[in-house]
């Protein structure tokens, strides 16, 4: 029983670490189509303004709002003045955001240091099925579902997701509706840095903050997203519970390395066989 | 006026090392002798800055000192900068440009192994002297070569027994970064802890780039060791750290590390994240003798900086030291005369009495077993008088072979 209690820890760990970091690459690069190589650099900025509003004094909750919102403020000036000129030219888009990347990379190291900051909960361990685990975690793992639940319930039930939807479906009619798209993209990508703001300042606690961080995350958030196929909220759930089983499972059993290894196996073997992604056949979703 | 590929890289290059001169150089040159040029390769700029910003300050500061002081054997120094910005390749082209265009009669600097070992052969073949100033896992046999750092041997030789013996740190779990030095320095760990009667529950090589420890943390406490040993390395690793912090913390389980403090970990983590780690190392800020303190001072003071400072940062004061006071021995700074003098060569330093160990070119050094307190800050436990390279005694003996320029892998078992 207790063991059984260690792996669903495992996985629910491993598994809100995905959705924290490719939850805002998934209505970036998964409905909007944008591929976002900033978007690890995204969540390192959204860890930094946390350090630094808990810095100013902040609480370290209002602290890690602040940054998401912060992140939104920089995702929506980064689509006004680069991205939005640059729909549907995939390779233009790949080069200016790869541009953005370093850029974002060296202006945080040269004001803050190439040297890692952290900013402790000081939440205590919490008893789980016989062993420690940080008291901090459960509330990353809440917080991915919460924002998992919000995002789709925003994209869901709401006006302003059906238009987003719309827009991303067929922009011409969109438009011919009566819809300002450009304003949808804005808002779509500004809520996607957001979310990955936010994202970056839940890992401070734990994960600390530094100038690279990004590097560590990206290639998994894209690996996500990608596995996950057409419809960006399903797929990267999906997908992250997958690799989440996966990566929980054989890095508790054996090692992180090995753990890497097996999901991007998975991952190579899954895009073979399924190379729609998890969600390709399904002919409704979000 | 024309110029020629060449002689633009020239003049912008020579640009280049005056310019990062300035302000880190501040004494001129003592008149019309013929300088002793010295050259200094470390990353002042790049993602390994970190660990060269206070050694190339603390080069330039024993520069200074000895021209104030009349300079070597009646000659200024000349100190020449090379910022490498972290890449090797510029290690290999400017360890080149030092010895060839610059005629430099030594060269310090290199951070880490893989850039020593771009150095060390380019030194070998154009006939120079290199100066390495950094902890590394130990090995280098080579006399154009000498290494003024700790290797693991010394390192564990007082931090193992401090641990197993007076802690009771029997059972360990050890956790290595996944290269070179992770690898070397665990088996060393291992046949420590066995030496001593320990037992090593486990070994874990983690990559580089690993930031979840959730699941190593989860092992750890299935094993229930007494002492974690890390020997990570990098801004990933420094989430076990937190991680630790946030699970078991170091008032249920001992945690003892080779690497802490000196990339000045310490400084990066919160003060209630690096309580109560045990580390060893050959010099930190709060070593409370009046060598360190004075030594605190003056870097203090000529450098208008207040942080700490730390091994890598003393190391560059120590190399310098050491090398002057080898050029003296040789009354002569030509490379293969200081070759002759260096072993038996020896300052008291701010870490205590440094001596060049003539067998392998190693330094022996008192280590300082410490244990960080609840401000950031290190509280001495005790210092191991001069420890002896043991590691690379083992492997190398430059006065039977004076030819051998390999790195030897210590072997065990």
């Amino acid at each position: 029983m207790d063991s059984l209690m260690v792996y669903v820890y495992q996985i629910a760990f491993s598994f809100s670490i995905l959705i924290l970091i490719s939850l805002g690459l998934a209505l970036i690069f998964g409905m909007m189509k944008v591929i976002n190589l900033a978007q690890g650099e995204f969540l390192m900025l959204g860890a930094y303004f946390c350090v630094l509003g808990s810095n100013l004094g902040l609480p370290l909750w209002l602290a890690m709002f602040a940054a998401g919102l912060g992140v939104g403020l920089v995702g929506v000036i980064v689509e006004r003045t680069v991205i939005r000129f640059l729909y549907g030219r995939v390779l233009d888009t790949l080069l200016a955001t790869w541009g953005i990347s370093l850029f974002l990379m060296g202006i945080v190291t040269t004001i803050a240091g190439p040297q890692s900051q952290s900013v402790p909960s000081n939440m205590g361990p919490v008893n789980f099925g016989g062993l420690n685990v940080p008291g901090y975690s459960l509330v990353m793992i809440v917080a991915a579902l919460l924002m998992l639940a919000g995002t789709y319930a925003i994209w869901r039930f709401t006006n302003l997701g059906l238009l987003v939807r719309g827009t991303m479906q067929n922009p011409e009619m969109a438009r011919a509706l009566g819809t300002n798209t450009s304003m949808i993209y804005m808002f779509t990508f500004g809520f996607g840095s957001a979310i990955t703001g936010l994202a970056g300042a839940l890992l401070v606690p734990l994960f600390g903050a530094s100038p690279t961080m990004g590097s560590f995350y990206i290639s998994k958030a894209f690996i996500t997203v990608i596995s996950g196929g057409p419809w960006p909220l399903i797929g990267t759930v999906s997908a992250s519970g997958l690799y989440g089983v996966i990566d929980g499972v054989v890095s508790y059993e054996l090692s992180p390395v090995l753990a890497e290894i097996c999901v991007l196996f998975v991952a190579v073997v899954m895009l073979r066989l399924l190379p729609q992604g998890i969600t390709g056949r399904m002919r409704k979703g979000i | 006026m024309k110029l020629s590929r060449r002689q633009f890289t020239r003049l912008a290059s020579g640009g280049l090392a005056f310019a990062s001169l300035q302000g880190t150089l501040s004494t001129a040159g003592l008149a019309q002798e013929k300088p002793i040029k010295i050259a200094n390769i470390l990353d002042q700029t790049g993602g390994l800055n970190i660990y060269s910003l206070k050694q190339m300050k603390a080069v330039a500061m024993a520069t200074d000192e000895i021209n104030k002081a009349g300079g070597l054997l009646g000659r200024p120094l000349e100190l020449i900068f090379y910022d490498a910005q972290s890449s090797n390749q510029l290690y290999s082209q400017y360890a080149t440009q030092a010895l060839l265009r610059d005629e430099v009669d030594v060269i310090h600097g290199g951070v880490t192994s893989s850039s020593r070992e771009v150095i060390r052969p380019i030194v070998g073949r154009f006939k120079g002297l290199y100066v390495y100033n950094s902890l590394y896992e130990g090995g280098v046999c080579d006399r154009r070569h000498v290494s003024t750092g700790m290797v693991p041997g010394q390192q564990l030789d007082a931090l193992c027994p401090y641990v197993v013996k007076e802690l009771g740190g029997k059972k360990g779990y050890i956790l290595a970064a996944d290269y070179n030095y992770g690898h070397i320095t665990s088996k060393w760990l291992q046949k420590y802890i066995r030496d001593l009667g320990g037992e090593d529950l486990a070994v874990e090589f983690i990559p580089l780039d690993v930031s979840n420890f959730s699941s190593v943390i989860a092992r750890i406490q299935d094993a229930k060791p007494d002492v974690v040993w890390s020997a990570l390395v990098g801004a990933a690793h420094m989430s076990f750290y937190r991680q630790f912090h946030a699970t078991i913390g170091t008032d249920e389980m001992m945690l003892a590390s080779t690497t802490y403090s000196i990339g000045r970990e310490h400084v990066e983590l919160a003060p209630e994240e690096g309580k109560g780690i045990i580390l060893a190392t050959s010099f930190y800020d709060g070593l409370d003798t009046p060598a360190a303190n004075d030594f605190v001072r003056r870097f203090k003071e000529y450098t208008g900086e207040n942080d700490y400072i730390g091994e890598y940062g003393e190391g560059g004061y120590r190399g310098m030291a050491l090398w002057a006071e080898a050029v003296r021995r040789a009354g002569s700074a030509e490379p293969d005369a200081v070759m002759d003098a260096l072993g038996g060569t020896s300052v008291e330093g701010a870490g205590g009495l440094y001596t060049i160990d003539g067998q392998t070119n190693h330094t022996v050094m008192n280590i300082h077993v410490a244990v960080q307190d609840d401000k950031q800050e290190f509280e001495a436990i005790r210092t191991f008088d001069q420890m002896p390279p043991i590691d690379t005694q083992l492997v190398c003996n430059l006065n039977e072979n004076p030819n051998d320029t390999t790195q030897y892998e210590v072997q065990l078992d």
